[in-house]
């Protein structure tokens, strides 16, 4: 806004106007309110100053003013939270098709890994338009993802992943900070988001010599791991089929049904024995501690690959937030 | 009745006896809050010492002051040192513990050797963070989430944790005392609708004290079996939840805050209405709000988590709750600013304070409103402007409601009168070198500075050197009182039985009260805050 | 010039402390002051308790499998014998009530008696839990409980965390109950010496207050962790 002296982090997301717009209210709705305070007690201060001979009125209160002071705040306070809450739902839900970035967050650094392939330390490239959704997990300790200029931030957990979502709207280099205190370094893990123009964006893409796709990588894994051993395509495996179930329903043996998003395959794989599928014996070995946190991210990818996406613009926006589905209340 | 004779001479709780065994010994709530003044006045220079030295780092986007660890010890051992050795017992462990018995009429708080135990409680509890600091310091933060506090950090956790531990069981007494107290050794006539707004507000801070506190110690206790005994509890890679840790320490510590704020709301209430020589507008409603705070202050604990990894609809509840626990702020708010309205208002130092913390506590509480919105939150937490919110809060509030407080019943508790242009001096300092600290403090969070940032990109520096200059302003401020009050212990005017002409139990006592508080058991029938039957005293500063 | 007038002139017996206007105030402010001490307890239990809830949920097989590792037998006569030791503290109470000075210490010592039998059978727990190897730590090791249970595939982290619970909560109870030995003690000693009289029990009622609680939370204790699944196994 004021160029030396701004007030607000440049606007690169879709998102940003909104909670501008927001804020901007709230910081004319404060000032208002400050200023009715301030003048009125300035106002009670001067005229009624301590004069010889005249003595204060002993007013007991009014309860009609009480009613009112407290219910017109309560009204306004309505409208806000009425307002954040219609964009933090807008925030928490990622548009299906988006394009997915797997991130790990690790002592002191960021790790990402494009869909298409390419893995960046610390920045990340991305195209203007497109809608990005991050999953993103801890390798130790809580971090935290935050980009000023999109207005996003989300925490990242150890254990399971965790979503965010943008879609940048304007070319250039924003901060990324780490916003979770993390240790020593944690003012040191920082980097950047690069915007860039499409065709820009797939000849950064196709520059780095890459290694193929997430999901195709984690089909090598995949295979390298065992897994088609038990999970077979047809209903002979000793492990369910996995074709098809991401984001469906999954029934389980204790009578439990589950959705199969991004944190129950990360779970089945580190720790099988949490949710047996029903009609599964408990027999798939626990891999936690023999795939690292990329591998995962690759894992899942493959696993996801196997699952049709619905194209994006018919398809419905996904009403459930990403990444909250298991357990924490 | 004591009549305005020369306090000096009489006998009164200060030179009843004398003797360190006879401090050390007290159960005389009055000595004992005095012991306590010492004791938080020491911790609040340590607490600020931390501060200085962020500022100073901050002064520079690199880190060239000291090592990044020792950044991350500084601001975390100032967090804890300042909300649990200095504002939580801060308000309620000094001026309440002096005023409870006072204002309702009793000799002594309902447990006196358990106020003395309280006392000792924090002095042990100090003790070991003292060593802790001198030792190595703690660097987890002062909010000590996990799994960094449990299985990554190398300092002294431990140690910290059972420090604060203990100091949390200094508070639970302390609140248990307050509201058996109030509830069985009021005067007679002194009925619950007769109370000072002090002792409401008190009694509110009590209960929170009394049933969340506990919920810290035993988290607090978890956390430390995690490191001593390498137990999984918060550990994510066994099965363990990071966040039940956020929940169950966010439980007592967003009450915690209400804790530091109600006993300031307390002061402000009695010195506005003194100063104004008004009943406080609306007492019922300010009363309530007290409770209500109280109560609601417990249901929002999760606004600290809404980017932890709550799910959506968790955010939602909180949220709207946050909203509601506002509404009651508000109404004292504007029920003290009714009260100025048809007064006879004087400036004094208390009241300067008194200003000072309305529009201080004014603008933190909104923007408190921006940090409840889902939308908001999102993009400002764990930046520079939850930092400036609660500061100015607790700062802002609450230490502007404490020193109020100290200078208001300043003449009570010495017998001595402060010296009143340097007062107002010092509020006018503490008031000016506050904003410019913290103000710019909300735009460099709003523009995306986290909060724990040892170093910083370099175009966030000018807000920050205006910051650390404020800083500098605030320390004056505050080294001000320290040294005049000592003086005014020696040197002040002799303070007369009530020298604000203010309305009150404690006033109608002499300046110290001796060390039963009242020659003769009062018997209260008027209603608080008579102010139309006590004539203003010649004494303050009549301004035309 | 110091004056409890009103008090001084009143006959009063060394037990009223000065700040109290009479014996009925003193005896309501403690009164108070215990059960308010109590709900303090009651939410530091409470975050324990609400720990193991959540992990109970979503571990169930687990705290299931180390819940019928515990000696199912010593668990219910340490509940028995701390019921037991309740109605001997009730009877303490009434005794008290009654002027029964000998009565009184008898009780009062069968309280301890049973605190003591209390301690020494959870520390017999705690041994066979350390042989073991179920003491969470570095020498942790379920796989017994893996191998006796292959129809519910245990993860012995999630085990290590059902233990870690047990502990501190059995742990933090039995610090409890030794500061209640310690109270009895003292209690003990004063009847002896005839202090408590049917004008002022008040001690030994608020002992007994304290020592009901710890009664109740072992109450809510034995079937959180003993009796979670104890159907015969299919």
């Amino acid at each position: 806004m004021f160029d030396n002296f701004p007030l607000w982090p440049v606007r690169a997301s879709t998102n940003a106007g909104n909670v501008d717009a927001l804020y901007i209210f709230l910081v004319a709705l404060s000032a208002f309110m400050c200023l009715a305070i301030f003048t009125m007690i300035l106002v009670f201060a001067t005229k009624y100053r301590r004069r010889r001979g005249i003595e204060a009125e002993q007013i007991e209160g009014s309860s009609a003013l009480e009613i009112t002071w407290s219910i017109i705040p309560l009204g306004i306070f309505m409208v806000i939270f009425l307002w954040g809450a219609v964009i933090y739902f807008h925030e928490r839900t990622p548009p299906r098709g988006a394009a997915e970035v797997y991130v790990v967050g690790k002592q002191w650094m960021w790790k990402l890994q494009h869909e298409e392939g390419p893995r960046e330390i610390n920045e990340l490239h991305v195209p203007v338009g497109r809608d990005v959704k991050l999953i993103m997990t801890s390798q130790d300790v809580i971090h935290s993802f935050y980009v000023p200029a999109f207005r996003i931030k989300q925490d990242v957990l150890p254990g399971r992943y965790t979503t965010a979502w943008f879609r940048a709207t304007r070319p250039g280099v924003y901060h990324l900070f780490c916003s979770q205190y993390c240790g020593t370094m944690h003012s040191g893990m920082i980097g950047q988001v690069v915007v860039m123009e499409p065709a820009q964006y797939q000849a950064w893409l196709s520059g780095g010599g890459t290694t193929g796709s997430l999901a195709a990588s984690g089909e090598s894994l995949f295979q390298q791991l065992g897994c088609p051993t038990c999970h077979r395509s047809d209903t002979q495996g000793r492990g369910p089929i996995l074709t098809g179930i991401f984001d469906k329903p999954v029934q389980l043996e204790d009578g439990r049904t589950v959705i199969a998003d991004e944190n129950y395959i990360r779970e089945s794989i580190l720790s099988p024995s949490a949710k047996i599928v029903s009609g599964f014996k408990p027999i798939m070995p626990v891999f936690q501690g023999l795939v690292g946190e990329e591998q995962l991210s690759a894992l899942v990818a493959y696993i996801k690959s196997l699952s049709p996406t619905p194209s994006g613009a018919a398809g419905k926006t996904s009403l459930t937030p990403g990444g909250t589905r298991s357990q924490n209340p | 009745m004591a009549t305005a004779a020369i306090s000096a001479e009489r006998e009164n709780y200060l030179n009843q006896e004398y003797g360190i065994r006879s401090w050390l010994l007290t159960t005389d709530h009055k000595r004992i809050a005095l012991l306590y003044l010492a004791s938080i006045t020491f911790f609040f220079f340590i607490g600020g010492f931390f501060a200085l030295l962020i500022r100073l780092e901050l002064l520079t986007p690199a880190g060239d002051l000291v090592q990044a660890d020792t950044y991350n010890k500084l601001f975390s051992m100032h967090g804890q040192v300042m909300i649990f050795f200095f504002l939580i017992p801060s308000i309620p462990a000094v001026l309440g513990n002096f005023l409870v018995p006072l204002m309702i009429g009793a000799k002594d708080l309902a447990f006196p050797r358990i106020n003395l135990l309280s006392w000792y409680l924090y002095i042990i509890a100090g003790t070991i963070y003292l060593h802790c600091i001198v030792t190595g310091g703690v660097d987890t933060g002062w909010t000590f989430y996990t799994p960094f506090s449990t299985a990554f950090s190398n300092t002294k956790v431990i140690e910290a944790g059972v420090s604060i531990f203990i100091v949390g069981f200094s508070s639970i007494l302390t609140g248990l005392n307050f509201v058996v107290t109030i509830h069985r050794m009021r005067a007679p006539g002194m009925t619950w609708s007769r109370l000072p707004l002090f002792i409401w507000a008190h009694y509110a801070t009590s209960i929170i004290q009394l049933l969340g506190t506990p919920v810290l110690a035993i988290t607090l206790l978890l956390v430390v079996f995690e490191r001593a005994f390498n137990l999984g509890i918060f550990d994510p890679t066994r099965g363990g939840d990071p966040l039940l840790f956020q929940h169950l320490f966010w439980f007592y510590s967003h009450p915690a805050v209400y804790i530091m704020i109600l006993p300031a709301m307390a002061v402000e209430s009695e010195v506005v209405a003194c100063f104004a020589r008004k009943r406080i507008f609306g007492y019922n409603f300010v009363a309530m709000s007290s409770i209500a705070i109280a109560v609601f202050g417990f249901l929002v604990w999760a606004h600290h988590m809404f980017v932890a990894g709550i799910s959506l609809y968790s955010a939602l509840v909180f949220s709207i709750l946050s909203y509601l626990v506002a509404v009651p702020s508000a109404i004292k708010v504007f029920n003290w600013t009714a009260t100025m309205y048809k007064g006879s208002i004087s400036f004094t130092t208390p009241m300067l304070y008194a200003f000072g913390f309305i529009g201080l506590f004014t603008m933190g509480g909104l923007t408190g409103l921006f940090l409840a919105a889902l939308g908001i939150d999102v993009h400002v937490h764990d930046t520079y402007f939850v930092i400036a919110h609660f500061h100015y809060i607790m700062v802002g509030g609450a230490v502007m409601g404490y020193l109020g407080g100290l200078h208001f019943w300043w003449p009570k508790i010495s017998g001595r009168m402060y010296p009143e242009g340097w007062g107002r001096l010092a509020a006018l300092l503490v008031f000016a070198g506050f904003n410019l600290t913290f103000f710019p403090q909300f735009i460099l969070g709003y523009m995306g500075m986290p909060r724990r940032y040892w170093q910083y990109p370099p175009e966030f520096q000018v807000l920050n050197v205006l910051s650390t200059a404020g800083s500098t302003i605030l320390a004056i401020g505050y080294v001000l009182p320290m040294v005049y009050f000592l003086w005014s212990m020696r040197y002040g005017k002799i303070a007369s039985d009530n020298p604000w002409g203010a309305a009150g139990l404690e006033w109608k006592t002499s300046s110290p009260p001796p060390t039963f508080n009242f020659d003769e058991e009062p018997e209260v029938t008027w209603e608080a805050y008579n102010y139309e039957q006590i004539s203003a005293p010649a004494e303050v500063n009549v301004e035309r | 010039m110091l004056s409890d007038s009103p008090v001084a002139v009143e006959q009063h017996g060394p037990e009223l402390l000065h700040h109290f206007a009479d014996a009925e105030q003193q005896r309501d402010a403690a009164s108070l002051g215990m059960w308010l001490f109590l709900a303090t307890e009651v939410m530091f239990f409470g975050g324990m308790f609400c720990a193991y809830l959540i992990y109970r949920y979503w571990y169930y097989n687990e705290f299931a499998a180390g819940s019928r590792s515990l000696d199912i037998w010593l668990g219910t006569i340490n509940t028995a014998v701390l019921i037991c030791s309740s109605l001997t503290v009730a009877l303490g109470v009434r005794a008290a009530q009654m002027g029964k000075r000998k009565l009184l210490v008898i009780l009062l010592l069968l309280t301890i008696v049973f605190g003591f039998a209390f301690l020494g059978i959870k520390g017999v727990e705690w041994y066979d839990k350390y042989k073991e190897h179920h003491i969470p730590g570095n020498s942790f090791n379920v796989d017994d409980l893996v191998k006796e249970y292959p129809q519910i595939h245990i993860d012995p982290r999630h085990e290590q965390i059902y233990f870690s619970l047990y502990f501190a909560m059995t742990g933090l109870h039995a610090l409890h109950m030794i500061i209640g030995v310690g109270i009895f003690a003292f209690l003990t000693f004063h009847a002896w010496k005839g202090r408590y009289t049917p004008k002022y029990y008040t001690p030994v009622e608020m002992g007994g207050l304290y020592w009901h609680f710890v009664d109740i939370v072992w109450i809510y204790l034995f079937p959180l962790l003993y009796l979670i699944d104890r159907k015969p196994l299919r």
